[in-house]
């Protein structure tokens, strides 16, 4: 390794937070959540995972969190997603194949159009009771 | 098994605590595990384990922290491993019953920054604790390190280096709390002997009984004292760096090197830095653990081959130090805040803390006290908040007594006192002192006579023996201590002790003698009561002292409630419990040697001590 100057140090800050960045709860620019109950991994939802972590992987995308959580609840529709840009509400997509996981992700997640044909709804269902 | 990179994306990232707390507890193999079941369950590509130094909750280890998020688990074993790893990171579900859950409410606190431990932190010298692989100068890069340091080579002139550093208040961390600037400006104002250079000097030499702040720095980020003392090197003028720690801290000085290698090869020590024109390179000298070796004459005795024995000041080492020539000496935590301080000015700086004592100071918090670890607070916070808020209170809803700090130098300061701020100086004025930031809390079972005679003992072993006042000074006081503590004190004893006190911090050479005294000052002025009953009633009222004690047995206790269980009799070493099973017993007091085991196994509370 060469001696770094004050520019090569800059461009290995940068490079380096990348990697960092996801411990420091900054901003992200969309959360990508795919559920993993054991319906969903049945159903293919760890594809569905890998080609998400693929296409962030290829494109070096840093500002999408993709995040795991258990079981929607819609069994039969599962591999299922659910995809929150900041800032507007979560959108889910049902029945998804590494295809349309690719298309979600170019469409919706890095240009911000849902896209229509797969999404199941807009909206999470209510936690709260009161 | 192939060796996870930090150049590829992975959704989660595992902080594994390293710090040595951790390490006993274990952390490694809970690592290995982790890394193994992630691979069985084939997720080595979406789960990177790191290792951290100190994450601070050291009474929980071994401590995992999930990113993004800052899911927190604790107390892991092996055999949880497989579950959490299915779970969490495969389905994504979090496991509540490896969470933390406060011990007076039983709800489990899933992230880290909800957890009161944590809340009333403020970091800046630990500012990368539980985010960076120590071992990876790239992740401690990533997190703005060496910018400060780029900061003060390329755009800044010493002068100016000098002035931000005596503008944003910082004193000394090690327990004195001079001003860093001042002392960096006599260094730099002095002049070098026949041709020498001027030298700066890392305090690594942390000897206080339950201190571990300078290890844990170390162990967790070593950059961080690198970086400050490059910087500190530029404003006094000095080309040669040493780090003094004791050898008792290999996983310190283990990521030591590593670290100080690292910066070398990326020319961030060594000719030209950062292509600025300015040299300068550190090397490590390992100590031999005593304790005398942490004050700074003998600490320089002990790097130059001498007998870590300390001299008369002045000259001071900012004039004449190392080989001779003019030396600043500042402690692992001191350098560790000099980066901040650079990167976000001294304005920033002074804006956290007191009047007088600015920017924040890390403890070990020990002793009686629920959540043992490494806290950084802003000065000016109170000993309360430290005990209850962020140290969780007294274990076993006992009562608290008092806090120990300063180590063997400082004192106790009792529980009326316990809204005391901490700073420099209220810390001084309630007879105690900052010290290098060693707390040990202390409940109603303690003896403080026999706190006392506790440090007395450590300083009386650590005296180096050059000065009489703390040679047999300390010595003597011990010796009255020990008498009282054995029921064997006359109240002479007490104004003895204190004369002693007063004659050995007047006459002593070094910072450890004039200092030796404090424990017993600070026990006499606000516990005098239990020095007297010691005395006068021939009793110890935390039956600390066992020689006082005398056991008995309540015999309606014993037959009523324990059925004369027999326990007491058959566990007695001596002989000196009568009785059989069902009936009642007795201790006969003559052939008593006072172990206490009695009172320890007997289920029924039927053995009375007093």
């Amino acid at each position: 390794m060469p001696k770094l100057t004050l520019d090569d140090l800059k461009k290995l800050r940068e490079k380096a937070r990348r990697t960092t960045v996801l411990r420091e709860g900054g901003d992200f620019r969309a959360k990508v959540t795919v559920h993993m109950g054991t319906c969903g991994i049945a159903a293919g939802a760890r594809t569905i995972m890998n080609t998400f972590m693929t296409e962030i992987e290829e494109k070096d995308i840093r500002d999408v969190l993709l995040t795991n959580s258990g079981c929607a609840g819609l069994c039969s529709k599962e591999p299922m997603i659910t995809v929150e840009l900041q800032g507007q509400a979560p959108v889910k997509y049902i029945e998804l194949t590494p295809e349309k996981a690719k298309d979600i992700f170019d469409k919706h997640v890095l240009n911000g159009q849902i896209v229509q044909d797969y999404a199941l709804g807009i909206g999470s269902e209510k936690t709260d009771v009161s | 098994m192939e060796e996870q990179t930090s150049e590829k994306t992975y959704r989660i990232h595992l902080m594994v605590c390293a710090g040595t707390g951790c390490v006993s507890n274990n952390s490694f193999a809970v690592k290995d595990a982790l890394k193994e079941e992630i691979k069985k369950q084939g997720l080595e590509n979406e789960v990177l384990v790191v290792t951290t130094g100190c994450n601070g909750f050291c009474e929980r280890g071994p401590l995992l922290v999930v990113e993004p998020g800052k899911i927190f688990y604790q107390q892991l074993t092996i055999k949880d491993i497989p579950h959490l790893v299915e779970e969490h990171f495969l389905k994504g579900r979090p496991v509540e019953k490896l969470m933390y859950s406060p011990p007076e409410d039983k709800t489990p606190i899933p992230v880290l920054n909800d957890i009161a431990f944590f809340k009333g932190q403020v970091l800046i010298a630990l500012r990368n604790r539980g985010l960076i692989d120590p071992e990876k100068i790239d992740e401690y890069i990533a997190r703005d390190g060496y910018t400060g340091m780029a900061k003060a080579l390329t755009e800044m002139t010493a002068e100016e280096v000098l002035e931000e550093v005596k503008q944003s208040g910082l004193r000394g961390r090690g327990g004195g709390g001079f001003p860093t600037g001042l002392k960096w400006e006599f260094v730099r104002r002095a002049s070098t002997n026949n041709g020498g250079i001027k030298y700066i000097v890392c305090n690594g030499d942390e000897g206080d009984p339950g201190a571990f702040m300078d290890r844990s720095l170390l162990e967790a980020d070593p950059h961080s004292v690198i970086e400050g003392m490059v910087i500190g090197a530029k404003a006094i003028g000095a080309q040669q760096g040493i780090v003094y720690v004791r050898n008792e801290y290999p996983l310190a000085l283990k990521r030591l090197n590593i670290a100080l290698d690292a910066a070398r090869e990326y020319g961030l020590l060594g000719e030209n830095i950062l292509d600025s024109g300015f040299d300068f390179d550190i090397k490590v000298t390992r100590g031999a653990g005593a304790f005398v070796c942490g004050e700074e004459t003998a600490l320089l005795a002990s790097i130059e081959g001498r007998l870590g024995e300390p001299r008369p000041r002045p000259p001071f080492p900012a004039e004449k130090g190392l080989w001779g020539q003019p030396t600043c000496v500042n402690n692992v935590e001191t350098w560790a805040n000099i980066p901040v301080i650079i990167n976000r000015g001294a304005d920033w700086y002074h804006s956290i803390g007191t009047e007088t004592s600015k920017g924040t100071k890390v403890f070990s918090l020990v002793g009686k006290i629920n959540n043992t670890g490494l806290v950084e607070v802003p000065m000016g916070i109170s000993l309360k908040e430290i005990v209850y808020d962020i140290g969780g209170g007294i274990p076993g809803g006992k009562e608290f007594k008092a806090v120990q700090t300063g180590g063997p130098s400082g004192g106790c300061i009792p529980k009326e006192k316990i809204d005391l701020p901490i700073d420099y100086e209220s810390l001084s004025e309630a007879g105690s002192m900052m010290g290098s930031g060693g707390m040990v809390v202390m409940d109603e079972e303690t003896c403080m006579v026999d706190v006392a005679r506790y440090f007395l003992s450590f300083t009386q072993d650590e005296s180096c023996g050059k000065c009489t006042p703390c040679r047999e000074g300390t010595k003597e006081m011990l010796n009255i201590l020990t008498k009282i503590t054995e029921g064997k004190g006359t109240e002479e004893d007490l104004t003895l002790l204190l004369e002693l006190a007063q004659s050995i911090k007047d006459s002593a050479l070094c910072g450890l003698g004039n200092t030796a005294p404090n424990p017993v000052l600070t026990t006499l002025k606000y516990f005098r009561e239990e020095y007297e009953a010691h005395i006068k009633d021939k009793k110890c009222p935390a039956h600390v002292c066992r020689e006082l004690n005398t056991y008995t047995i309540d015999e309606v206790a014993c037959v009523n409630v324990g059925k004369g269980c027999d326990m007491c009799r058959r566990n007695c070493a001596s002989d000196a419990i009568v009785g059989e099973k069902g009936k009642a017993h007795t201790v006969i007091q003559d052939k008593c040697i006072k172990c206490g085991v009695c009172y320890d196994v007997c289920r029924f509370g039927a053995v009375k001590v007093d």
